[in-house]
């Protein structure tokens, strides 16, 4: 006897894994979430196959929207071949016959921890980024109820009190990834661990963004052309990390967010953190076809 | 009160023309079985310093957390005269509304800077904060805005990044004075600011206040069970008891020829 025999065979199981009521739910939350932007909705959050923590979140929003015209790219931390994400990838396919692509360009939905693609998203796509922890006041309140409370009444005096004193203390703020920020002018939403470099290509995005936690059993959403505005003093602009000069060592191409290889010598090398970027560009030195989308980044540049 | 009982002028001769930035009119508040507050009327005029005095358990504070918003009566209205602006019965606001014209319009000093301060943050975050709330942006004016207020109540610059938490008692109240001030309050209030500080301090806290009140003319209700302290600092008198005004007006005659009973006690028992 062997796992395999038994447990049930997929086709048993509901279209996109997930039982109708639970992707009812979904949906709601999903439109409620559309509704009011950046405002956080709690839900049930079911079981998958997965742990908590690991993307379940993310996971039940892409089950819950997927259908078998449905092109799913999963990323994690810009890759698509790392083993979570590919794991994530092929059961969506595998419980929806949704097609699987590493390509931007050819995904109708976009599942990602901690990054936004490089390739600007359009109208038709959704990105759905994993969240460990949804809630931006937690630092400053570690009671949900008063922070709930705090989010209604547009109280976020004290958040803004730890970027002054970061401020004061370190002369800059050190809220690297995650960084707070303001939904249409009203609800303080986290976006979720990607870097400062990503979070301008939420502002006024063409593309849908819904964020989930499945651990913390809450989402929220940024719909299109919404304006994200992290948090930030008027004379202390925002800055992303200085990646605008860094050459990716595989592909060559530069003014991308990158990830840092430590070599032996205690130097570094960069590699695009955006993989399949890379393998385009590479492709493309090779003569081989392959299409590069517009970029939100232009030679290092946000280019709005 | 009615001036059949108390027929002397209510207001220093220098206020009879103005109208008032405070107007509370039947204030009541029941907690339970206690009533904390019973038909209680408030007027106070810009610029005064308006004492109130009662023993403990009369409302007093409980009256200040009305003025200051921070708790909702059971009956009653409240009007505040901010200039360009008209907002009705305060208490009929919704809470952000309520919360807002709070940050921006009222200062607050509690006898326990708990209640004041955010411990764990520093001083000059927490005059900051206030500033904050009301909207300011600019790093630069929040730091200078906090270093003014904290200067203003005579706070040492050199500790103005330390924690609450590391300061004495006395210099725990200049933080909650400088952060009540920060944004140049129509209304600022006092509940018992001095209360539990050894005598000297106490002394160069009311010298602050004194000064401040002097230089900026602010308006304000001073709360104190101490009738030393209200005697050193105010221009009205109003006389507390069991969640009602029993007697007020001019401090120097409330305290030379009191007409209630119990505020005859009260001073008595002082002298
Ligand atoms: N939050 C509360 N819950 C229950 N009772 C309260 C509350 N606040 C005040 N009281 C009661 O109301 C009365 C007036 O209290 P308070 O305004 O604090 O008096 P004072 O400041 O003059 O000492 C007291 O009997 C007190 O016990
Ligand atoms: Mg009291």
């Amino acid at each position: 006897m062997s796992l395999k025999t038994l447990t049930k065979p997929w086709a048993a199981t509901s279209y996109g894994f997930l039982d109708a009521s639970a992707k009812r739910e979904m949906r709601r939350k999903i439109l409620k979430a559309i509704a009011v932007p950046g405002c956080q909705m709690p839900y049930a959050s079911r079981e998958v196959p997965m742990a908590r923590g690991w993307g379940t979140g993310g996971l039940q929003v892409t089950l819950t929207l997927v259908n078998p015209r449905s092109v799913v790219k999963v990323i994690d931390q810009g890759a698509d071949d790392g083993v979570n994400a590919a794991s994530i990838r092929r059961f969506i396919s595998r419980v929806s016959q949704a097609e699987e692509t590493w390509d931007t360009l050819a995904a109708s939905i976009v599942q990602s921890r901690h990054r936004i693609p490089e390739e600007t998203m359009t109208k038709d796509q959704i990105l759905v980024l994993q969240v460990p922890n949804p809630e931006p006041l937690r630092g400053v309140e570690p009671n949900i109820s008063i922070a709930r409370q705090m989010h209604a009444d547009a109280d976020y005096g004290k958040l803004w009190l730890t970027l002054y004193e970061q401020l004061v203390k370190a002369g800059r703020i050190m809220q690297g990834a995650a960084y707070p920020s303001l939904v249409n002018g009203r609800h303080v939403m986290t976006p979720s661990p990607i870097p400062r470099w990503d979070v301008p290509k939420l502002n006024m995005a063409r593309h849908l963004t819904i964020l989930s936690a499945g651990r913390e059993k809450r989402l929220f959403a940024v719909p299109p052309h919404t304006r994200v505005e992290p948090l930030v003093f008027s004379d202390r602009p925002y800055l992303v990390e200085d990646h605008a000069r860094l050459v990716c060592e595989r592909s060559g191409i530069a003014g991308y967010f990158m990830n840092e290889i430590p070599q032996d010598d205690g130097s570094s090398t960069f590699e695009v953190s955006d993989s399949n970027l890379g393998i385009k560009a590479i492709r493309a030195s090779e003569g081989a076809p392959a299409e590069i989308g517009e970029t939100w980044y232009r030679n290092g540049k946000f280019a709005q | 009160m009615s001036l059949e009982t108390n027929p002397r002028p209510l207001l220093p001769p220098q206020l009879v023309q103005t109208s008032p930035i405070v107007t509370m009119r039947d204030v009541g508040r029941r907690y339970g079985e206690v009533v904390a507050l019973r038909h209680v009327d408030v007027t106070v005029y810009p610029g005064e310093v308006l004492g109130i005095v009662g023993e403990s358990g009369s409302g007093k504070s409980t009256l200040l957390r009305m003025m200051n918003l921070e708790d909702a009566p059971d009956t009653g209205d409240y009007r505040l005269r901010l200039p360009g602006r008209d907002d009705g019965n305060l208490f009929a606001l919704e809470r952000y509304q309520q919360r807002m014209l709070r940050a921006r319009h009222i200062g607050i000093v509690y006898q326990n800077p708990h209640l004041g301060l955010l411990m764990k943050h520093s001083s000059s975050g927490n005059v900051a904060e206030r500033l904050l709330i009301a909207g300011e942006r600019s790093f630069d004016v929040l730091r200078s805005k906090a270093r003014e207020a904290l200067d203003a109540s005579e706070f040492p610059l050199s500790r103005m990044d330390h924690r609450p938490a590391d300061l004495s008692g006395g210099m725990q109240q200049r933080v909650q004075l400088a952060k009540a001030i920060a944004l140049e309050p129509a209304l600022l209030l006092l509940d018992e600011p001095t209360t539990g500080l050894d005598v000297s301090i106490q002394a160069l806290v009311l010298d602050t206040l004194k000064r401040l009140q002097r230089e900026r003319r602010i308006t304000m209700v001073l709360v104190s069970h101490d009738l030393g302290v209200i005697r050193t600092m105010a221009d009205r008198v109003m006389v507390m008891r069991r969640g009602s005004v029993v007697e007020q007006g001019l401090a120097d005659q409330v305290f030379q020829d009191p007409q209630h009973a119990y505020t005859q006690q009260l001073v008595h028992a002082k002298l």
